[in-house]
C-alpha cells in the first residue's frame, strides 16, 4: 500500500494571509474574530465573524479568471498558490504532470443572491454577467482552480457540511494510496460575506457575546453560547511518498489515517457514538492506538450540544492518556466547509514548530469537558502524531491522523 | 450622441473593464481575432452597454458587426 505525504501547504484565514503570519497568530493565541457592521443592518442576531480581508488579485490573475472566482475561490487561489510554492511546484511542472484537485466547499450563496438580485432589478438574466454561473455552482472552487493551474487529474468538490475539508483530504489519501493519482491539491474554502451566513444565524447557532468578540468563541467552556462563523481557505499538497522522495520534495508530514461515519439520526444534532466511530477508524487506518496520539485538534465549535457530544467521545477514547486537546476555532471561529483542511494546516504548523496552540477562553469546564486535558494557553510540546476531527450537519463525521515522517 | 463620444466611452470600458490593451483599439481591429473578445466577454459587454448607453444589444443586429469601427457605428446608430 502506498504511503501518502503532505509536501506543501497554504493558508488564508482570519489568523493571517500566509503560513508565517498564521504560525505567529497560533503561537500568540491571537483571535481573528470581530464585528461585521453589515450583519447588524441585514438583520443578523449576531454580527460576530472571523475577519478575513479579500485579496487583491488584479495583476496576479487575468480578467477571465477573476470574473469567474467567487469570494471563497479567491481565498482558495491564494492558499493553493502558497501551497504549490511551498511544495516547489511551478506551472511548468503542472503542465507536464497529472495533478488533481479535491476541495471541500458547500455553498456559494453570495454569488447566487447577487445574481438573483440583478435579475429581479432588470428582469433580464443576461444582466447577471458572464461570471455568475461559474461563481454560483458548488464546485466553483475546483472548477476555477483546475482552470487557473491547468490541472488534469481528479477534479471535484466535496460537499459534506462542516466536514467537507477533512473529507477532501481523506479522499485524496484514498486516490493516492490506491495508485490512481501521484499528487492532488486538497483543501477547503469558506465564504465569509454577510450574504452567505444569514440562514445559519437564523437558527440561533451563533454566539451573541458581542461585548468582547475575542471571548465569544469558547469551545468546551461552561459558559459558551454558540459558534462564531469564520472562513478563508486552506490547501495541502498530497503526494505519494516515493514520488515525493524521487523529486526531492520536502516532506512535512504523513497522512496516516482517515476515518468516517454517519450518525443516521438528527439533521443538526451531533453524536458521541458517530464521532467516536470516525476517530477509531482513523486510528485503526493509521495503525496507531489512542495512547500514541500527542495532540487532538478538536472539532469543538463552541455550541452547547456539539462540544458536549465530542467531549463525551474524547473522554471515552482519550482520558486515560491525558491527551492534550485544543480547538483552534477558539481563535478562528468555525471555518465550516474549510475547517477540516485549515485545521490540518494549523496542526502541521504546531507539529513543525513544537507547540500546541491554545483553546482560548476555556475558563471553566462543564460536566462533559471536566475530564479532558484541554490546553488553555500555548504550550511547548513535541508532536509526532495528531488527530483532527470534523463533524457536520446531517451527521457526517471525518477524522484524520497525521504523523511526522520517520 | 456624437460618434467621438461613443468611441471615448467604448474604449474606456474596453480598457478598464474588459482589460484590452489600449494600443489594439483601432477602427479596423476585428473584435474576436484581434481584440480576443469571446462569447463570455460579449455577455459582459452587453451588460456594460446597457448600463452606459441605455439599450440592450440584440444578437441578430450584431451579425454584421465584425470590427471595432462597425461596433462604434452600431452603438452611435442605436443611441441617436
Amino acid at each position: 500500500m502506498r504511503r501518502v505525504v503532505i509536501t506543501g501547504m497554504g493558508i488564508y484565514s482570519c489568523l493571517g494571509k500566509n503560513l508565517d503570519e498564521v504560525r505567529q497568530s497560533l503561537y500568540a493565541g491571537k483571535s481573528g474574530i470581530g464585528i461585521d457592521p453589515m450583519r447588524k443592518e441585514y438583520g443578523y442576531r449576531s454580527p460576530l465573524t472571523g475577519i478575513v480581508e479579500r485579496p487583491a488579485l488584479k495583476g496576479l490573475l487575468d480578467r477571465r479568471s477573476r470574473v469567474c472566482l467567487a469570494e471563497e475561490g479567491e481565498y482558495a487561489y491564494m492558499a493553493t498558490a502558497e501551497a504549490l510554492r511551498n511544495a516547489g511546484i511551478d506551472m511548468d511542472y503542472l503542465e507536464k504532470n497529472e495533478v488533481g484537485v479535491l476541495f471541500g466547499n458547500d455553498s456559494s450563496a453570495k454569488a447566487v443572491i447577487e445574481a438573483h438580485t440583478t435579475a429581479m432589478q432588470y428582469k433580464d438574466t443576461q444582466m447577471m454577467g458572464s461570471g455568475a454561473i461559474f461563481q454560483s455552482m458548488n464546485s466553483t472552487v475546483t472548477m476555477n482552480l483546475s482552470t487557473i493551474f491547468k490541472l488534469r487529474g481528479i477534479n471535484m468538490t466535496i460537499s459534506a457540511a462542516c466536514a467537507s475539508g477533512s473529507h477532501a483530504i481523506g479522499l485524496g489519501l484514498m486516490f493516492i494510496r490506491n495508485g490512481l493519482q501521484d499528487m492532488i491539491i486538497c483543501g477547503g474554502a469558506q465564504e465569509t460575506h454577510y450574504l452567505s451566513m444569514g440562514s445559519f444565524d437564523g437558527i440561533g447557532a451563533f454566539s451573541i457575546r458581542v461585548d468582547d468578540p475575542t471571548k465569544a468563541s469558547r469551545p468546551f467552556d461552561r459558559d459558551r453560547d454558540g459558534l462564531v462563523p469564520g472562513g478563508g481557505a486552506a490547501a495541502v499538497i498530497l503526494e505519494d511518498y516515493d514520488h515525493a522522495v524521487k523529486r526531492g520534495a520536502h516532506i512535512i508530514a504523513e497522512v496516516a489515517g482517515y476515518g468516517f461515519s454517519s450518525n443516521g439520526a438528527n439533521i443538526s444534532q451531533p453524536s458521541d457514538m458517530g464521532s467516536a466511530i470516525a476517530m477509531e477508524r482513523a486510528l485503526k487506518d493509521a495503525g496507531v492506538a489512542a495512547k500514541d496520539i500527542d495532540y487532538i485538534n478538536a472539532h469543538a465549535t463552541s455550541t452547547l450540544q456539539g462540544d458536549a457530544f465530542e467531549a463525551m467521545a474524547l473522554d471515552h477514547l482519550f482520558t486515560p492518556y491525558h491527551t492534550p486537546i485544543s480547538s483552534t476555532k477558539s481563535m478562528t471561529g468555525h471555518e465550516c466547509w474549510m475547517a477540516g483542511a485549515s485545521e490540518i494546516v494549523y496542526s502541521n504548523l504546531m507539529m513543525l514548530n513544537n507547540f500546541i496552540a491554545p483553546n482560548l477562553n476555556f475558563e471553566n469546564p462543564d460536566e462533559y469537558s471536566k475530564n479532558l486535558n484541554i490546553v488553555p494557553h500555548t504550550i511547548e510540546k513535541e508532536i509526532n502524531t495528531y488527530l483532527s476531527n470534523s463533524f457536520g450537519f446531517g451527521g457526517t463525521n471525518s477524522a484524520l491522523v497525521i504523523k511526522k515522517i520517520k | 450622441m456624437q460618434r467621438e463620444e461613443v468611441i471615448k466611452t467604448v474604449n474606456h470600458f474596453l480598457v478598464e473593464e474588459i482589460e484590452i490593451e489600449e494600443g489594439l483599439l483601432t477602427e479596423g481591429a476585428l473584435l474576436k481575432e484581434d481584440l480576443g473578445i469571446d462569447s463570455l466577454d460579449f455577455v459582459d459587454i452587453v451588460v456594460i452597454v446597457e448600463k452606459n448607453f441605455g439599450f440592450k444589444i440584440k444578437p441578430e443586429e450584431m451579425k454584421d458587426v465584425k470590427t471595432l469601427g462597425q461596433f462604434y457605428d452600431y452603438i452611435t446608430q442605436k443611441v441617436n
